[in-house]
């Protein structure tokens, strides 16, 4: 599907979002459209494209079709450093935690990354395994300490994806992915070169340990961002990029923009659906996107096995 | 000219290239042979700084490798592995335009684009250029894989093996297409290389090795030898000529 297509959509569904909800937008329009509409709209947006773009990072660089933040241990090692910042700064804002959950994002997906670089055997889904796996054993040091400190219920409340906590105020923070956004695109071509392999990379004088670790703290700062504005949002990274690859490829520089916007149309359309599905209330978009995604996603498997 | 002087690269004890000393003349098919573990592909490889050697020096146009500029360097030499497996859905074009990246950072310029051109049609892809990887058999896509070396546009084209996993036609196609680098663009190809007939119809000069050590280089006819030979791959050898060209039988 062209760009320009994919834009259009996108505006008239933003359009769409800011014109339903609960409140009715007779009595107080402009403050409930700066508040809270327009700022959701915003929010979906950025997080839609954010987590589009670090999952096909993440699988471009790991050279795996099912690797994104959710299987590739980055989510629940943020999830691991929103912890610990509730723990050591209670009272911090929403600053301080997201760096500590980038840290701890950063360091959790070079270590998956390490641990990938070290295996003789690249299986396609072994790859992913292996990023499920070591994302359960932190997810359960995450628990445990959790338990400890009485924090469960709180980091589930964190971590779950809900765009109804967004109002104005209370996201601004998501606005720092447009830059990495940016930086994405510039780097597009670098990533998709170093997805070819060292030896490949070398030889065309990329700078390929340069190269994939930008890729990772790109992807680590968009999800630590994502989750600390909205929460966990499942599937998206992995689903998009495998269905824009479907009909452009993986060369990232024809496709970057299309999975920003491909990304961005999915979440709110996801989001409408939540929104509207049990008027005048909403299910957790992470719900939404969790259904759809997983059925795109068998799909997908399914149709992988065909070919 | 390359000038490999007391190369040496050890994995744990194992010295793979031990105290390797060879000269590369410019624009002429050098093959390099031997038996499993003799250390060819991992000489080819310390030659194209992909893996750092131990000791000793590589001289590429009289500067060392650490003494090269890498973006220079990627300029001057590349190197095609062996295992050019890959899961991402490229099409022919779009690999053969990596080619392009040490001259460009790709932002391919109307003159890149041209360059991937040449190299499409000269390995005779022009009309499926726009297919993917996937799609392709595997002679087409050793050829594609060829084609964007060629966009790199080197002096040096080293290649590990790039017959590997080809039918006998398509194995003649590419070294035809190799002659044809040397004798019409003036390329220097180096080549690792396990038909050891092919070796001897297509190259200048062979490189012999056994044990990570060179036995002798020389030209074709010198190296094809019954008793280098048998002694190398420990194989019973005959050789005979066929329209000049020495050809071994020993199966």
């Amino acid at each position: 599907m062209k760009n320009i297509y994919l834009l259009v959509i996108l505006v008239v569904l933003a359009v769409i979002s800011v014109s339903i909800g609960a409140a009715d937008l007779m009595n107080d329009e402009v403050n409930i459209l700066l508040l809270s509409r327009v700022p959701r709209v915003i929010a979906v947006i950025i997080a839609g494209m954010g987590m589009s773009i670090a999952g096909v990072i993440m699988q471009q660089l790991s050279r795996n079709k099912f690797a994104a933040p959710t299987t590739a241990t980055t989510v629940d090692a943020a999830k691991f450093g929103v912890l610990i910042s509730l723990i050591l700064f209670p009272a911090s804002g929403s600053l301080v935690k997201m760096v500590t959950a980038f840290a701890a994002a950063l360091l959790g997906t070079l270590l998956f990354m390490t641990i990938l670089q070290s295996l003789k055997q690249k299986n396609t889904i072994f790859v992913p395994l292996i990023g499920i796996m070591l994302g359960s054993v932190i997810d359960a040091v995450t628990t445990v300490i959790a338990y400890r400190y009485d924090l469960v219920q709180n980091i589930s409340t964190w971590m779950m994806g809900n765009f109804s906590m967004v109002i104005k105020g209370r996201y601004e923070l998501l606005y720092l992915s447009i830059p990495l956004l940016v930086v994405a695109y510039l780097y597009a071509q670098q990533f998709t070169i170093a997805g070819m392999g060292e030896d490949f990379a070398t030889n065309l004088a990329l700078n390929y340990h340069l190269v994939v670790n930008t890729g990772v703290a790109i992807v680590a700062l968009i999800t630590a961002l994502v989750i600390i504005t909205v929460g966990r949002i499942p599937f998206l990274g992995l689903v998009i990029p495998n269905i824009v690859a479907l009909y452009k490829g993986d060369n990232l520089r024809n496709t970057i923009i299309t999975t920003a916007l491909f990304g961005a149309v999915f979440l709110l359309v996801c989001d409408i659906f939540s929104r509207i599905m049990i008027y005048p209330y909403e299910i957790p978009i992470g719900l939404t996107v969790g259904v759809v995604g997983s059925i795109i996603f068998l799909y997908l498997v399914v149709r992988r096995r065909g070919q | 000219m390359i000038e490999v002087r007391n190369v040496t690269k050890s994995y744990g004890d194992l010295k793979v290239v031990d105290e390797v000393c060879i000269r590369i003349p410019k624009g002429k098919i050098t093959s390099l042979i031997g038996p499993n573990g003799a250390g060819k592909s991992t000489l080819l490889a310390v030659i194209s700084r992909l893996i750092p050697k131990d000791g000793g020096e590589v001289y590429i146009d009289q500067i060392e490798l650490s003494d090269w500029d890498n973006r220079e360097l990627a300029k001057k030499i590349s190197i095609l592995k062996q295992t050019n497996h890959t899961d991402l859905r490229l099409t022919i074009r779009e690999l053969v335009s990596f080619g392009r990246f040490p001259h460009c950072r790709g932002n391919l310029t109307k003159a890149d684009w041209d360059q991937v051109d040449l190299a499409i049609s000269y390995m005779g892809l022009a009309d499926i250029q726009d297919k993917y990887l996937d799609q392709l058999s595997g002679g087409q896509r050793q050829r594609a894989y060829i084609a964007m070396v060629i966009a790199q546009d080197t002096e040096y084209i080293l290649l590990d093996e790039p017959l590997n996993n080809l039918d006998m036609k398509h194995s003649v196609e590419i070294m035809k297409m190799l002659r044809r680098l040397v004798e019409d663009l003036g390329k220097t190809v180096i080549i690792v290389i396990h038909d050891i007939n092919f070796a001897s119809c297509y190259s200048d000069f062979i490189i012999a090795m056994n044990n990570g050590a060179v036995v002798k280089v020389g030209t074709a006819n010198e190296i094809i030898d019954r008793s280098l030979l048998t002694d190398i791959y420990d194989l019973d050898f005959h050789i005979e000529t066929v329209n000049n060209n020495r050809i071994c039988i020993y199966y």
